[in-house]
């Protein structure tokens, strides 16, 4: 099995090699007729931008919910918030993610109209960001109730309101204790995002399926897919590592090899 | 030691009987030797090649197909003939015939000279035309008029490409949408999400003998491409080929061809009873009156 990489370099329209293979890429150069090449980075930018836009989606509500079911039920308002946020979790986490967009694709815009008018990354980026707000949901959840119960009653003496004490106590604690949980759910979402090729967003899985059938290239078209979504993920990787690290507070939580050091 | 024994005498005679047959043929000397063959279908190309439940599959390629392998049990002198059906898609159809798991793929596959460099063709029985389907009280008639539209169209074929041609060569500019098998491309039409789903007439007739409303819809406009639609047999096997076409030739003597397509194309066929309604066109017939294996890049030049 000989591999023909140059295959990226022919046009898509008639299948010749293109003028400017890697120079367009650069805008140094101007294709007549696109390449295969620059189909597939137009591709992954469809990926990063699903994957970009569910991200937004799901870290803000799955850190708004997962903060809301462990608030403390002493008052009406509360019982009712933790029981919308429990059942917002369970209702997203236990519909498979293939099916959750096709809801929110084909049956959903039948009942509320103006969801028709949005284009389909949206609709893809919205059943995509629910299903994985309902993952981080449990994991700040998590978080937040791994902190010793002295946290939340030390700051309820010193005075703060609820919201208070969320802000300035167990949130800034409990948001960096699931960073490393968090980190495989952004490299998840990456990979997930490769279901939008069902409603018909032109990114890499739906690339390497139409492009393989027109070359007949499979091995090399899969082989491109699979290097470019492994790199996106590893981005995703070590842009939360830093994270990690530049939001570590000393003596809080001890870097992996001196845990001994932490308490 | 005696069960060794037993089965060493057992390849013994095997070896002598596959020898005896003296076909250079890989594939025939496996249907020889262990009486079955297998056969790669579609699952839902109506009605070219498609399941009617239960794990059975008929159409007009698995019907002729089934016609070849009589004619090759017949020659290779075998009493029985098991058929595996084994369902392939349009991305594993060519990997699936080359790697040996299937023997003769009777689906909906386009001869053309980049597949032709991975596996071989028989002679074409069926020459496919693409069309657009449109809702009936859309008003679109042509290609010009899908300007500014939403155009459907099925990944992994060789329309999306048509398309884009298209769009260059008559400077009309249109949205395209995916669907991810034909079903859904419909559903993309049915739903209102496309204008137009531009695919092979036959699975445009299927797909709308098959809906709620089949006067909803109505094929239109000219010809987009020809398409010369082959049953597929491995590359490096030119004898089963040869057997396979010699088949092909003695099915389209016996006058079957005519009856085949007026029992898969113009009359109820299972399970639902629904009518395709494809008329035979002058092309499929020009095929039948003179069988070659010509690539649909040689189609595409005639016109």
């Amino acid at each position: 099995m000989s591999l023909d990489l140059g295959v990226f370099c022919k046009g898509t329209l008639d299948g010749e090699v293109v003028d400017h293979c890697f120079s367009a890429l650069f805008r140094l150069g101007q294709n007549a007729d696109p390449s295969y090449l620059d189909w597939l980075m137009k591709a992954w930018g469809w990926t990063l931008a699903v994957a970009g836009l569910s991200l937004i989606i799901a870290i803000t509500l799955g850190a708004l919910m997962g903060t809301l079911r462990t608030l403390p039920a002493n008052i009406g308002m509360n019982k009712a918030l933790v029981r919308l946020s429990t059942m917002w979790v369970e209702l997203f986490r236990n519909i498979p993610i293939l099916v959750q967009v096709f809801l929110w694709y084909h049956v959903i815009p039948a009942f509320i109209l103006p969801l028709k008018a949005l284009p389909s990354y949206w609709l893809v980026s919205i059943a995509l960001g629910f299903f994985t707000s309902a993952r981080i949901a449990e994991q700040v959840r998590a978080g937040i109730q791994a902190l010793p119960g002295g946290q939340r009653m030390a700051a309820t003496a010193l005075g703060l309101t609820t919201f208070q004490s969320y802000r300035y106590v167990i949130l800034p604690m409990a948001l960096r204790i699931v960073i490393p949980p968090l980190t495989s759910e952004c490299m998840n979402l990456v990979k997930n995002s490769s279901v939008a090729f069902a409603v018909s967003v032109p990114e890499l899985t739906l690339f390497a399926m139409q492009a393989q059938e027109e070359t007949s290239r499979g091995v090399e078209i899969y082989l491109a897919v699979t290097f470019l979504y492994a790199l996106s993920a590893f981005t995703v990787n070590r842009v939360m590592a830093l994270i990690e690290k530049k939001t570590r507070i000393p003596g809080f939580i001890a870097p992996s090899g001196d845990v001994g050091l932490a308490h | 030691m005696t069960i060794n024994l037993r089965s060493f005498v057992l390849i013994c005679i095997g070896v002598v009987t596959i020898q005896n047959v003296g076909a250079a043929s890989a594939t025939l000397e496996k249907i020889k030797s262990t009486g079955t063959v297998t056969m790669g279908v579609r699952e839902s190309s109506i009605p070219m090649s498609y399941t009617t439940g239960d794990s059975r599959f008929d159409g007009y390629h698995v019907e002729v197909c089934r016609m070849i392998l009589a004619d090759i049990k017949d020659h290779l002198r075998l009493s029985t003939l098991r058929i595996n059906y084994q369902p392939v898609t349009s991305q594993n159809r060519v990997p699936l015939v080359q790697n040996g798991t299937v023997d003769i793929e009777c689906g909906t596959t386009t001869n053309n000279m980049a597949r032709a460099k991975d596996v071989g063709f028989a002679n074409t029985l069926y020459v496919e035309e693409v069309r657009i389907a449109v809702k009936a009280n859309s008003g679109i008639n042509t290609i010009g008029q899908l300007a500014g539209k939403k155009v459907a169209t099925t990944t992994g074929t060789t329309s999306v490409q048509l398309l884009r041609k298209h769009e260059k060569a008559k400077g009309v500019n249109f949205d395209e949408v995916f669907g991810k098998d034909h079903a859904d491309s419909f559903l993309l039409l049915e739903s209102g999400r496309a204008d137009a789903f531009v695919m092979d007439g036959s699975i445009l007739a299927g797909n709308i003998a098959n809906s709620k409303n089949p006067k909803d819809y109505k094929i239109v406009g000219e010809i987009l491409s020809t398409e010369p639609i082959a049953i597929m047999v491995r590359k490096d096997d030119p004898e089963f080929k040869a057997a396979v076409n010699d088949a092909i030739a003695k099915i389209v003597k016996n006058g079957n061809m005519p009856k085949l397509w007026n029992k898969w194309f113009l009359q109820p066929i299972p399970p639902k009873n629904i009518i395709v309604g494809l008329e035979l066109s002058p092309a499929t017939k020009n095929a039948w009156a003179n069988l070659n294996d010509k690539p649909a890049e040689d189609y595409q030049k005639k016109q």
